[in-house]
């Protein structure tokens, strides 16, 4: 299983902070997703980091075992 | 000389991390400081500011030290709050000292322009009792290019 945290407003649409996945590519665990997360998680502006590494856009990871997935909203602090 | 850079999870006072970080830097002829804290008004009844462990605080720590290798600066201090918030309660702080005011101001700046947009947090507020993500504005955005 691979772990998918999810960040910012996209925790609301995933309805929860983070939920186990079956290992794979990227676009097929996303696929594998309810739609209308999967669609969150494919916009443009949402980044992703696997395992404490931010990738570089449109990257396509193989999802391994273990592997932790974040996915990245546009950021807000101060 | 490293940067004191520090994510809370708990409330701080600004005016002492202040008043301890300038005693630290006595010989240093200025501090500038800057202190970001939960705006009131426009029912604003709780901010939340969430992280991500893994990138957030070696991101906060990977600019401070931008900012100490682009200015002269005899200290920094960068501390930004997680959690839950009410309104006028500190959610940042950063201060820089230096020899002169010019490299302090500056470098305060940058620090700030970027853990605005350019860092790991994601802030929501409570308002009317319905939370509201907020994105960073496009001035924001502006701020952060000006030093690209």
């Amino acid at each position: 299983m691979v772990r998918l945290v999810f960040l910012g407003r996209l925790a609301d649409v995933a309805g929860a902070g983070e939920i186990l996945a079956a290992a794979g590519p990227l676009a097929e665990v996303i696929a594998r997703l309810p739609a209308d997360l999967a669609v969150a998680l494919r916009a443009p502006r949402v980044r992703v980091a696997v395992n404490g590494a931010v990738l570089a856009p449109g990257a396509a990871p193989l999802l391994a075992e273990g592997d932790e997935v974040a996915f990245l909203p546009p950021v807000s602090g101060g | 000389m490293s940067a004191d850079v520090r994510l809370l999870d708990a409330g701080f006072a600004p005016g002492a991390e202040i008043a301890a970080f300038t005693a630290r830097h006595a010989d240093a002829g200025g501090v500038v400081s800057f202190i970001g804290q939960v705006r009131g008004g426009e029912d604003v009844e709780a901010l939340e500011l969430t992280h991500y462990a893994p990138l957030t605080l070696p991101g906060m720590e990977a600019l401070a030290e931008a900012a100490l290798a682009r200015w002269d600066l005899a200290g920094l201090l960068v501390i930004h709050r997680v959690g839950e918030m009410a309104p006028g309660a500190a959610i940042v702080l950063v201060a820089a000292a230096s020899r002169h005011r010019r490299a302090a101001f500056e470098a305060a700046d940058y620090v700030m322009d970027h853990l605005k947009s350019d860092s790991w947090f994601w802030k929501r507020e409570r308002r009317g009792g319905v939370w509201h993500w907020i994105e960073p504005r496009g001035a924001d955005q502006a701020d952060r290019a000006r030093w690209d």
